[in-house]
């Protein structure tokens, strides 16, 4: 592999380096522990392979969450089947959703636009509705599909060194509980951002920009657009799959919810807030969407009075009853009235603002070189 | 003179829409190195003719032969593979990606081919790709901005642009729709300076134009359509001379 | 075997007919507005709430403690009175009853009134946008239409009930002749089926009859010539939108007592009517409504146990399958017309 220019090579490693440290600068934060952490991880992959199909090639995806939902099947059934150890079952995953992302794609992108997005949220509805009904027996239903002592474990057998108790996922033998759940999950999403970087810096990843722009100047410049475009489909189809595996790998219970499209329409959410078409802002904007959640969630009436308590009798209460409506249950009332702010006014989303803000302090400084990182917005596949 | 080789062959293309017969009994035989010009008034079936070409539109009989291969049938980027290139009537670039982007866009599906997971190269590093295109920015004038967003360049330096986007993949045909629609006169000029300055490297081209000024100063050879039909054909002088042409142009516009 | 086959095509008539209503509201203001809106089912979910919204207002009560009188266990005797008969005496009973249809008098401002509100505040600095926007932005907005909804109303589901009169099954295999009690159907279902009929007689006629209509018909067709002409085309598509609400909402409403309506009945409802309207074919009226009977008719017939047992599955999957395979062999749907999201 050639050496990447130094602009990525800062960017990488800074990347990094913000993620290794999560576990120090997060802490006045509150959010400095490992559940929280990993699905930061978790959903950073999702986005970030997201961001490949939406962000370069401007095809909209409602069903990637069916992608990230066979991932954690295959890593349970991995886990059931083969060995506890997550390598194998990483790679089961990656494989069986890439398998399926390629038939998926194969069929959705025949057609383009809104076709596409309803394409593939009809085969992702279908994947969710069949988990739930005829295909029990591999997914387990309403209950999920669960880790058990009497679990076969081929591979686990064949080495001898089954453990007593309640099986839990492992790495070479170490327990992936805790920070070391963190530090494996971060090193995938350094390792998968690292991917995302050099696709997007590649000859592949410019005629997906030339894709997303204009389809037809592609056609009429030589380009058999329709495997570029499944090249990205299974692409981000197989990180849907390992960040689905991971979630299994951190809490080996897959159930079929993760399928369903309000969990599509989560990442492309979190896509939008961030940025999409740049590396950083999906990355962003799943850490955003996944830390607010955590705190609006915990948040009940009796903090909201503590904070509001400055405030005179009679007006206080009214602040609690009317900001209780957007915390706890009511978060997904804030999510969606940023989402829809964000869509009117902010279309590059959060990476968009900073860049505003960048040039608003810094009037002399020129416009940043290359356009296409100026325009992160995202255009119907047509 | 040696036998002319006949490049482009559309024999006996018929085109209905429904009732309306949009071409009729067009034969045409484009010459390698010519400018052909096919000229008519509106609606007399050009820009229909050319998207039979090119295969946009699938011909009600007759075919199209590029060079010995049959091209009604094949999708666009096949057509394009076999070494036809095309210049639209409202220009259609990357209007998001920059000005040298643009031109490296078309150098490296000429490389690469029609498909090629280039997953792992670096844009950075194509160092061969990037002179090349810079090289055809400058042979069209607009080197100084290779950095900026194509949307935002002004029409002329689009057109130009797009023509760099065509002429980076050294087609053996390129096709122009009416390349100075809807231009400035400064800015027809400079293009009609362009296409005279790559005329004399041997290019085929059909041009499909409006502007008789244009016409005239660049075609070698000369088709007129009018109501779907060929009327006239031959070299400028014979074809400004032709009656049948003073008629379709309504009473003679003097050219 | 017939009676079989004929009471599945009947089941599937309502749940048809709810598609058809949703679908022709889409279809409305894809075809008129050129936007792709994915908060079209939080407006069913908004009619729905509506009959809720009325009902609780009919049964609001005044609870006045009457120290006089004694409960059993001595305790002062609370004493209900429900302000609905207070100001409406026995016709207040009657309206309780009837809460449902009678909600529609509410149903029509509050959904024009929220149709062209977000007409005029959002959706129309989307029509030039791209429709992945256009998409994005509806998407939120259903978001926080069902989160507000919810956190009012709760999150779960509140029944209510049909009008007594109303109850009940007919039996239709004996009114057409055949044995009794063979073929018999909810008569609210058949309610339903009529009501759609109405509604969705009401808009053709109205795009048929009326000037208005015939501008927006020709708008359908071509926007930018209607334009030229200097009609006030963007006005009539704001009542468009508004109309869309309505039909959308009224659907909703008349549906609460076959299924009761919780916050993300909407959601539930939009996945399947897009699916409904590429298969009638985008921006095709009679389209969107033949596909939502068909597609309602087909589901009940692969919910039959035969078919189940047959194809085991078929019944969670069978309008998306439908749907994957029509826009796979015909990508412009039963009735839709060239170059309409052409892909």
């Amino acid at each position: 592999m050639r050496t990447m220019t130094r602009n990525d090579l800062m960017l990488l490693l800074g990347f990094a380096a913000v993620v290794l440290a999560m576990p120090i600068w997060l802490q006045p934060f509150g959010a400095a522990y490992p559940d929280l952490l990993q699905r930061f991880m978790i959903f950073g992959i999702f986005a970030v392979g997201f961001n490949i199909l939406f962000g370069l090639t401007g095809y909209l995806s409602f069903g990637h969450a069916a992608f990230f939902g066979v991932g954690s099947y295959a890593a349970v059934w991995s886990f059931k089947l083969l060995s506890l150890d997550a390598i194998p079952a990483m790679i089961f995953a990656i494989v069986i959703s890439g398998v399926f992302a390629l038939i998926i794609g194969y069929l959705s992108l025949r057609r383009s636009g809104i076709y596409f997005s309803i394409l593939t949220l009809a085969f992702a509805q279908m994947s969710y509705n069949l988990a739930y009904s005829v295909l029990t027996p591999i997914t387990n239903g309403e209950t999920g599909l669960q880790l058990t002592i009497n679990d076969p474990r081929y591979l686990d057998r064949v080495f001898g060194d089954a453990m007593p108790g309640q099986p839990v996922p492992t790495l070479l033998g170490q327990s992936l509980g805790g920070f070391t759940g963190f530090y494996f999950c971060a090193a995938f999403l350094i390792l998968t951002f690292f991917i995302a970087q050099r696709i997007t810096g590649s000859p592949f990843g410019m005629m997906l920009k030339g894709i997303k722009s204009n389809q037809t100047r592609m056609n009429y410049t030589g380009v058999n657009t329709r495997p570029y475009t499944l090249a990205a489909f299974v692409i981000s189809g197989m990180y849907a799959g390992l960040a689905g595996a991971l979630m299994a790998v951190t809490d080996p219970l897959a159930g079929a919810e993760r399928m369903q499209w309000t969990a599509s329409g989560e990442v492309v959410l979190m896509t939008i807030l961030g940025g999409a078409g740049t590396l950083v802002g999906p990355v962003l904007g799943a850490w955003i969407i996944k830390y607010f959640e955590n705190i609006f969630s915990a948040l009940n009436d009796s903090i909201l009075a503590r904070f509001w308590s400055f405030l005179p009798d009679g007006l206080d209460h009214t602040a609690v009853v009317v900001s209780g409506k957007f915390v706890g249950e009511g978060w997904f009332l804030t999510l969606g009235l940023v989402f829809v702010l964000i869509v009117v006014f902010l279309p590059g989303g959060v990476m968009e603002g900073v860049r505003r803000i960048t040039t608003l302090v810094s009037p002399k400084s020129k416009p940043p070189a290359s356009p296409e990182s100026t325009s992160p917005q995202p255009q119907p596949a047509e | 003179m040696t036998q002319p080789n006949v490049v482009l062959h559309v024999a006996d293309v018929h085109k209905r829409f429904g009732g309306l017969h949009a071409l009729a009994d067009i034969d045409l035989q484009v010459e390698e190195g010519q400018t052909h010009a096919i000229i008519g008034p509106n609606g007399a079936g050009k820009s229909t003719l050319l998207n039979v070409i090119i295969g946009k539109l699938a011909p009600t009989s007759g075919q199209v032969v590029f060079d010995g291969t049959v091209l009604t049938g094949r999708k666009p980027f096949q057509i394009n593979q076999l070494g036809i290139s095309r210049v639209f009537q409202t220009p259609e670039i990357f209007a998001d990606l920059s000005v040298l982007h643009n031109v490296m866009i078309p150098a490296l599906a000429k490389r690469d081919g029609a498909f090629k997971l280039n997953m792992l190269g670096s844009l950075e590093h194509e160092s061969a790709v990037r002179a090349e295109a810079e090289h055809m920015l400058e042979d069209v004038g607009m080197l100084s901005s290779q950095k900026d967003r194509a949307g935002s360049l002004s029409r002329g330096d689009k057109r130009r642009m797009e023509l760099a986007m065509c002429l980076i993949q050294h087609p053996r045909l390129l096709l122009l729709d009416e390349p100075t629609a809807g231009m400035s006169r400064h800015d027809t000029n400079t293009t009609i300076e362009l296409l005279k300055k790559i005329k004399s490297r041997g290019m085929t081209k059909v041009i499909i134009e409006h502007d008789m000024h244009v016409v005239f100063s660049l075609a070698d050879k000369i088709s007129v359509l009018a109501q779907g039909r060929i009327i006239a054909d031959g070299t400028p002088d014979q074809v400004r001379g032709n009656p049948k042409v003073q008629e379709a142009y309504l009473g003679g516009e003097v050219v | 075997m017939f009676d079989v086959i004929f009471l599945q095509f009947l089941n599937g008539l309502d749940k048809g007919a709810a598609y058809a209503l949703i679908a022709l509201g889409l279809t409305l203001v894809f075809g008129t507005l050129g936007v792709v809106n994915f908060a079209h089912g939080a407006l069913f979910m908004l009619g729905a709430f509506c009959a809720v919204l009325f009902r609780q207002l009919l049964t609001m009560e005044t609870i006045t403690i009457d120290p006089t009188q004694l409960s059993p266990w001595g305790a002062p005797l609370e004493v209900r009175a429900p302000l609905v008969q207070a100001w409406f005496g026995d016709f207040g009973a009657v309206l309780v009853n009837y809460s449902v249809p009678a909600s529609i008098i509410i149903t029509i401002p509050i959904m024009l009134l929220v149709g062209i509100g977000l007409e005029r505040g959002i959706i129309k600095h989307f029509y030039k946008r791209p429709h992945a926007e256009q998409i994005l932005v509806t998407f939120g907005l259903a978001i926080v239409a069902q989160e507000l909804i919810k956190s009012f109303f709760g999150p779960n589901p509140i029944p209510q009930p049909m009008p007594s009169d109303l109850r009940g099954a007919a039996d239709i295999g004996a009114f057409l002749g055949m044995q009794a009690n063979v073929i018999t159907y909810p008569i609210w279902r058949l309610v339903y089926f009529l009501f759609s009929f109405i509604i969705i007689g009401g808009v053709f006629a109205f795009l048929q009859f009326t000037t208005f209509g015939m501008v927006v018909r020709a708008g359908m067709a071509d926007r930018e010539t209607v334009g030229l002409l200097g009609i006030n085309i963007d006005k009539r598509f704001t009542i468009m939108f508004g109309l869309a609400a309505v039909v959308a909402g009224l659907a909703g409403v008349m549906y609460t007592p076959l299924l009761p309506p919780n916050y993300h009945i909407g959601m539930d409802f939009l996945v399947l009517s897009f699916v409904v309207v590429v298969v009638g074919g985008m921006g095709s009226l009679p389209g969107a409504v033949a596909a939502g009977f068909l597609l309602g008719i087909l589901q009940s017939f692969a919910s039959m146990t035969q078919v189940k047992a047959l194809i085991p599955g078929i019944d969670q999957v069978i309008i998306y399958l439908v749907a994957v395979v029509i826009l796979l062999v015909l990508p412009r749907g039963l009735f839709g017309r060239r170059g309409v999201m052409e892909a």
